[in-house]
């Protein structure tokens, strides 16, 4: 039994070396509270919610979301807007599809089973319509950085005059959490930037916080039922790891040795 | 390996037995006699067993809804985890499971080399097991390409460009692997069949591991030869079989916690970025578990003299039953092998340290000294050891450690009057 525990020390210390060495850049990052995390972390509706309506007002100019479709708005575990609702924002966007029957394209209402509708047409469209940067996609954005939702959070609020010294391009912008400090994305939260029909106060940290926590879904949209089955699963194995040790002991008791 | 041949009680189990001894083989595999010493360090072989069927059945069910082409494998990467019924969780297990199986296969190693299982008569069981690992580098490798994200382009170029350093035909093989003048579909298609084989072949190889193994028995903890079967051994079922399902469990539990809720802590964030092959990363780091290696790659200033290497730090370890000149198998009665034993250890980790880290100043000297004394303790400490080193004696049998090695008169006798 001895061994059981250097065993666990062991793999314990492998991992946790294993996740430093990953996690290499290491700025002090802005933290916020994300009911998303944890053993039952679940989003927060409201805050889903007011973040779609940040990326749809401020962000959905230039960022795309290509693998998000309007159905996964009204779906369980996302900002579950009613199938209505979610129909209603699908018909805001046209779609281009065809050819129809002549031979032709047409333009159509979105519907939903379509993707989010991209604001460029590619991505050399995007570049020439924002100084040269491509505005990245933000379907996996909240995984693709390091540092992850707490990242994205502190460069949306990292934007400060520069130290002195430091001198900047036009249309490059400075940024306390960007790698690098330099930004090609002008500050996109202000005070009141859009106007929440459920009375929370627009301020530029709330703001922040719902629209990265809208990221975090639309990164991983099935985190809630995957953080209710581990629950399940991890209670079950351990269990079933009590349940066996007492077999195994009954079992070894039948010679006289030490497990 | 039982004494005595086993003989099926129907009369068709009889028939079909005198054709095809499967009755014969299932009858051997409970009977077989396990010494009853067995730590849990001797727990990893089933574990590992387990996450080779985890990969190959997570990996069958992931290349349904995969598409291997340049332009289409990280979105169906996407598909995969966002409208698959449960393909998130099938992609997460198999991703996590690379991990875990490479966590896995470097305890069961470690537990080799420190009770000295490589030895004879296990030499051939050894030396399958170093071409499985080297299998396992080569699976993992491509599987890491598939999701054709920043790390699984470049990874696959840096690795690729590898072979360059062979003289005259180094770039023309480059170019023979990639299928083309750089990383591309071509390559992506044919490490994905490559993927989709080598598991299988691992598979054949874990059998011949096995049957090795089934040939002498195992090793134990004190390391000397037993008698089998007798009182120093159990039937692996139901001792042997309940004790290795305990320790998968408590596996299990640590595999499930990373899978349900750490899923991306040990992979790269740059892989959720579609590959650009315009846009070079920062840092172009491979898995974890390669990072030893990589340093011993990078800690030699010239590239084709660092491929060798890194590949004689894989490839000394199959002449290590030969390279170790000691007799006595276990390092509890080593008390000098033991040292060197956790210091190597400890090297290994330093290694895998640097291997993430910039190869630059301070690190890269570490990685220098690391690296030269990893060849070090296999090409001098352990040869010279192996004459030098005077060991405690060894008990007669498990069952009578405690006599420390000096035959006891009425235990011998005991001993031969149950044999």
């Amino acid at each position: 039994m001895k061994n059981i525990f250097k065993i666990t020390y062991l793999i314990a210390l492998i991992l946790t070396g294993a996740i430093q060495v990953n996690a290499a850049e290491k700025v002090d990052l802005l933290k916020t509270d994300w009911s998303f995390k944890g053993l039952l972390g679940k989003f927060d509706r409201g805050s889903l919610q007011r973040g779609y309506q940040v990326y749809t007002e401020v962000c959905a100019s230039c960022h795309s979301m290509k693998y998000v479709s309007y159905r996964n708005l009204s779906e369980p575990g996302g900002p579950e807007f009613t199938e209505e609702q979610a129909k209603a924002i699908a018909a805001n966007f046209e779609v281009n599809d065809g050819p129809n029957n002549d031979g032709e394209m047409f333009m159509r209402p979105a519907k939903l089973s379509d993707k989010f509708v991209m604001p460029f047409e590619n991505v050399k469209a995007a570049q020439a319509a924002n100084g040269g940067a491509y505005p990245p996609d933000m379907s996996v954005l909240a995984k693709a950085r390091s540092g992850g939702v707490d990242y994205i959070y502190s460069v949306l609020l990292g934007y400060e005059d520069p130290p002195s010294g430091v001198t900047l391009d036009d249309g490059v912008y400075y940024n306390k959490y960007m790698y690098g400090n330099k930004i090609k994305m002008s500050q996109p939260l202000m005070d009141d930037a859009v106007e929440y029909s459920d009375g929370t106060k627009a301020t530029e940290e709330q703001m922040a916080k719902d629209v990265t926590t809208f990221l975090m879904w639309a990164a991983e949209p099935h985190l809630e039922s995957r953080h209710k089955m581990g629950f399940k699963a991890i209670l079950y194995l351990i269990i079933l790891t009590i349940l066996v040790y007492f077999s195994m002991k009954k079992i070894w008791s039948r010679i006289e040795s030490e497990v | 390996m039982s004494d005595h041949e086993y003989v099926p009680k129907s009369k068709f189990g009889k028939w079909f037995n005198d054709r095809l001894p499967l009755l014969s083989l299932a009858s051997h595999l409970t009977d077989y006699p396990t010494p009853k010493n067995l730590n849990y360090w001797w727990t990893f072989g089933g574990i590992l067993t387990f996450c080779l069927i985890t990969q190959i059945v997570t990996g069958l069910t992931l290349a349904m809804h995969y598409i291997a082409h340049a332009d289409l494998a990280f979105e169906s990467v996407e598909h995969i985890m966002r409208d698959v019924n449960y393909g998130w969780l099938i992609r997460y297990i198999h991703a996590n499971g690379a991990s875990m199986f490479f966590l896995a296969v470097y305890i069961h190693i470690f537990r080799s080399l420190f009770y000295g299982s490589y030895k004879s008569p296990r030499e051939i069981i050894w030396i399958i097991g170093i071409i499985i690992y080297l299998l396992m580098m080569a699976s993992a490798f491509m599987g890491y390409v598939l999701p054709w994200g920043q790390m699984s382009f470049w990874g696959a170029t840096v690795i690729t460009n590898l072979f360059s350093a062979i003289p005259f035909v180094g770039e023309g093989i480059v170019n023979w692997l990639w299928g083309g003048y750089s990383v591309d579909n071509p390559t992506l298609t044919r490490f994905f069949t490559l993927h989709y084989l080598l598991p299988f072949l691992i598979l054949g190889l874990v059998v011949l591991h096995i049957w090795a193994l089934h040939i002498p028995g195992n090793n134990n903890p004190v390391g000397i030869d037993i008698k089998k079967p007798s009182k120093d051994t159990v039937p692996f079922h139901p001792y042997i079989v309940i004790k290795d399902a305990f320790a998968l469990l408590m596996f299990m539990i640590v595999f499930a916690f990373f899978v349900f809720y750490s899923p991306n802590i040990l992979g790269h964030a740059d892989n959720y970025i579609e590959a650009n092959p315009m846009v070079t990363p920062a840092h172009i780091v491979p898995e974890w578990y390669l990072l030893p290696f990589y340093a011993i790659l990078r800690s030699v200033p010239d590239k084709l003299m660092g491929v060798v290497a890194m590949l004689s730090a894989i490839l000394i370890l199959a002449a290590l039953p030969w390279l170790d000149t000691s007799k006595i198998r276990s390092a509890v009665f080593r008390p000098l092998y033991k040292q060197f034993y956790w210091i190597l250890v400890v090297d290994v980790l330093v290694l895998g340290y640097v291997g993430a880290m910039p190869a630059e100043g301070l690190y890269l000297l570490i990685a220098r000294v690391a690296t030269a004394y990893y060849f070090i303790h296999f090409l001098i400490i352990l040869p010279v050891l192996g004459f030098k080193e005077k060991t405690i004696p060894l008990p007669l049998s498990i069952t009578e450690p405690v006599l420390g090695g000096m035959p006891m008169a009425s235990a011998v006798k005991k001993k031969e009057s149950l044999n």
